[in-house]
């Protein structure tokens, strides 16, 4: 699909308003206008400024582990019989997951504006860990949104949490899941506006937000050219991420847009397959809408009421996506694909026995792709998968699948 | 003229002030609600505001959240919300109705359908919690071209070019927010009200209606002293919640309360 891309233009995405094309903006109450014009002349200021980035680098490498090793899985590549394929480790970091990229980043932010409360929504508890985590570091009051059905099915990111200090909200109301946590914490902030800064963990919501988690992430990106550069001298042929809200596909992807010969492929959860209806993929089987302060494709009915969405993976079980990938999709510059349930559990169990690594089920759905991609390409070319986190938490969800009780 | 510019010009002859009750379209049936409309008509109210309910209602408390939900269970939707305000129509030609809600049902419809539907149904103002100026551009054009007024929210953290902004798209009146909070919420500090009421009059000569936090007589009262017009909501609801098995009873007490606001506003 790259063909119809023109790269004659550098990539500038988004405007001074936070639109992609149709996609993003700001659309939220009248109250939160005020707050997140202040957070976005804060990410702008701060964005700039040596002693903040400074201050990030240096947490980057010393409290998360960066730079996240790009691994070469030469016994898997020799098996699927194509192209070589590289992990990006974010397996690695501090909490498992590339999250606290973009938790540090914005925790600081939060510093430097003077709030002394965090909130923040969770999932699969992957964020919700990871801003418990910095806000425990920073000695803030953290508030985590997570929907009850989440909390019951991923309990044990729940004890971290507490572990750490948050306060864990179960939400009871709409489908109790992602979606329903990202409502209550808008609802929180609304109420709370002046003590309190939202750490929203995908390349979701109103502006500044999809940008700013995007700048977060993109340390995925550039040090996967820089490694790369630095070991094959050359740039990779192919980047695959898993997409669910898709700030780690993003964080790959965004340094490589310009890169003409770097083709990338973001993959959604199919969960029993587009045909039932039951999958969290907006943008290979949904339209465009408004949910959540900005403007991208959504899972939803033809009244406009968002829909149930489906996944074995909590982390991408989210009826929405990132503005910016709608606007990447519409222009052709990346090519979205999806995997189901089936398939994601084939890509986790072909890595596990290959390579000694267990990935996170989101992350499985990368690799499962990557098994249908790699045999069409060259053993001389290079597909970077990103690796987005490690799947000590899906040990549970995985066991029951196969039938096992611990 | 619209007809919320009448209805503002009629109260302000007479110095009365506009109560405006808040209900969720089809909750907890579609017949309720139209019944529930006339009755509130005859129980004092000068404008309704009609909700329309969205699965992800974000500005919304727990009370018109559960209403949102209960609507949704009967399978209510933004076309079927239009068809019950031409229901209401039919006897009623003067109450002007204003739709609240959410954007994206509005989405799926079309901007441009969405505009031609509201007309059809006499629909008098629209009012999307989630369209701020900034984004509303199409959609403000479309509705004042067909003389629907779009309404639009200010808060007590609007600061003074916001306002002139909001002044320059709005029209019908603009829904001052009393708290920082979702609907339903908290306690509203009348003084407080009453000093941002005067910095937004500086700016527009458009009404200003009051909402978030009404919840008796007494509150509507206070409001109204500040206000143009007072708007409940939640607390209306709360009666619908409490006796879902008896709609009568509901209705009744829905009656009682706007009755009781009514003569404390007036009197």
């Amino acid at each position: 699909m790259t063909d119809k891309y023109d790269f004659s233009k550098p990539y500038d995405m988004p405007d001074a308003r936070g639109h992609f094309g149709p996609y993003g903006g700001v659309y939220v109450a009248e109250t939160l206008m005020l707050p997140i014009r202040e957070l976005n002349a804060a990410y702008q200021r701060y964005l700039q400024d040596d002693e903040f980035l400074d201050e990030l680098d240096a947490d980057l490498q010393h409290y998360v582990g960066r730079p996240s090793p790009l691994y070469h899985a030469q016994r898997w590549s020799r098996e699927l019989g194509g192209a070589q394929i590289w992990l990006k480790r974010e397996d690695l970091n501090h909490t498992g997951a590339h999250k606290i990229n973009n938790t540090i980043g914005q925790a600081l932010l939060a510093k430097r504006m003077g709030k002394t409360r965090i909130i923040a929504e969770t999932g699969a508890g992957q964020h919700g860990v990871a801003t418990a985590t910095v806000a425990a570091r920073l000695g803030l009051e953290c508030v985590v949104y997570m929907g009850a059905v989440d909390v019951e099915r991923q309990a044990l990111n729940v004890y971290r949490m507490r572990l750490l200090g948050a306060e864990v909200v179960a939400v009871e109301s709409g489908s109790k899941t992602l979606k329903d946590a990202l409502n209550e914490a808008l609802r929180d902030w609304v109420t709370n506006v002046d003590d309190t800064f939202y750490i929203i963990g995908t390349v979701a919501g109103p502006h500044p937000y999809p940008a700013m988690v995007r700048d977060f992430q993109s340390i995925i990106g550039r040090e996967t050219k820089q490694q790369l550069q630095d070991r094959r001298g050359c740039l990779p042929d192919a980047l695959v991420a898993c997409v669910g809200g898709g700030s780690n596909a993003i964080g790959l992807f965004y340094p490589f847009i310009d890169d003409e010969g770097v083709t990338m492929y973001g993959v959604e959860a199919a969960g029993d397959g587009l045909q039932t209806g039951r999958h969290s993929a907006p943008l290979c089987a949904g339209r465009p809408g408004v949910l959540h302060g900005n403007r991208t494709y959504l899972m939803e009915d033809d009244d406009g009421e968002i829909i149930e969405t489906h996944s074995i993976s909590a982390g991408l079980d989210y009826p929405g996506v990132g503005p910016e990938h709608a606007w990447l999709k519409d222009i052709g510059r990346v090519d979205y694909v999806s995997i189901t349930d089936d398939q994601a559990l084939q890509g986790f169990h072909a890595l596990t026995r290959m390579e000694g690594i267990i990935p996170a089920l989101e992350s499985s759905h990368a690799l499962a792709y990557t098994m249908q991609l790699a045999p069409t390409m060259d053993k001389d070319q290079i597909l970077v998968v990103n690796l987005s986190g490690r799947g000590d938490k899906d040990m549970h969800t995985i066991a029951q699948r196969e039938g096992l009780k611990f | 003229m619209s007809r919320l510019a009448e209805k503002f010009a009629e109260l302000s002859k007479t110095g009365r002030k506009a109560l405006i009750p808040f209900i969720s379209a089809g909750d907890p049936n579609p017949d309720f609600t139209v019944s529930m409309l006339h009755a509130m008509v005859r129980a004092g109210a000068d404008i309704i505001e009609l909700g329309v309910p969205f699965s992800d209602p974000m500005a919304d408390g727990p009370v018109i959240q559960r209403a949102s939900e209960r609507a949704l269970d009967q399978h209510m939707s933004l076309r079927k919300v239009l068809q019950l305000v031409i229901r209401f129509r039919t006897q009623d030609q003067d109450t002007p109705i204003v739709l609240m809600g959410y954007l994206n049902p509005i989405e799926a419809m079309g901007y441009e359908a969405f505009a031609n539907a509201a007309q059809r149904a006499e629909v008098d103002g629209v009012l999307t919690v989630d369209m701020p100026p900034e984004e509303a551009a199409e959609y403000v054009a479309l509705l004042k071209a067909r003389s629907i007024d779009p309404i639009f929210l200010l808060a007590p953290n609007s600061e003074e070019q916001r306002i002139e902004h909001v002044n320059t798209v709005a029209s019908g009146y603009l829904y001052y927010v009393s708290i920082k909070g979702v609907t339903g919420a908290g306690h509203l500090d009348t003084s407080n009200v009453e000093s941002k009421l005067q910095q937004i009059r500086s700016h527009t000569g458009l009404p200003l209606a009051v909402g978030f936090g009404v919840k008796d007589a007494e509150t509507a009262k206070a409001i109204s002293q500040i206000g143009d017009g007072v708007v409940v909501g939640s607390a209306l609801i709360d009666r619908i919640e409490a006796n879902l098995d008896d709609l009568d009873r509901a209705k009744n007490e829905i009656v009682a309360m706007l009755q009781d606001m009514r003569s404390a506003i007036d009197n």
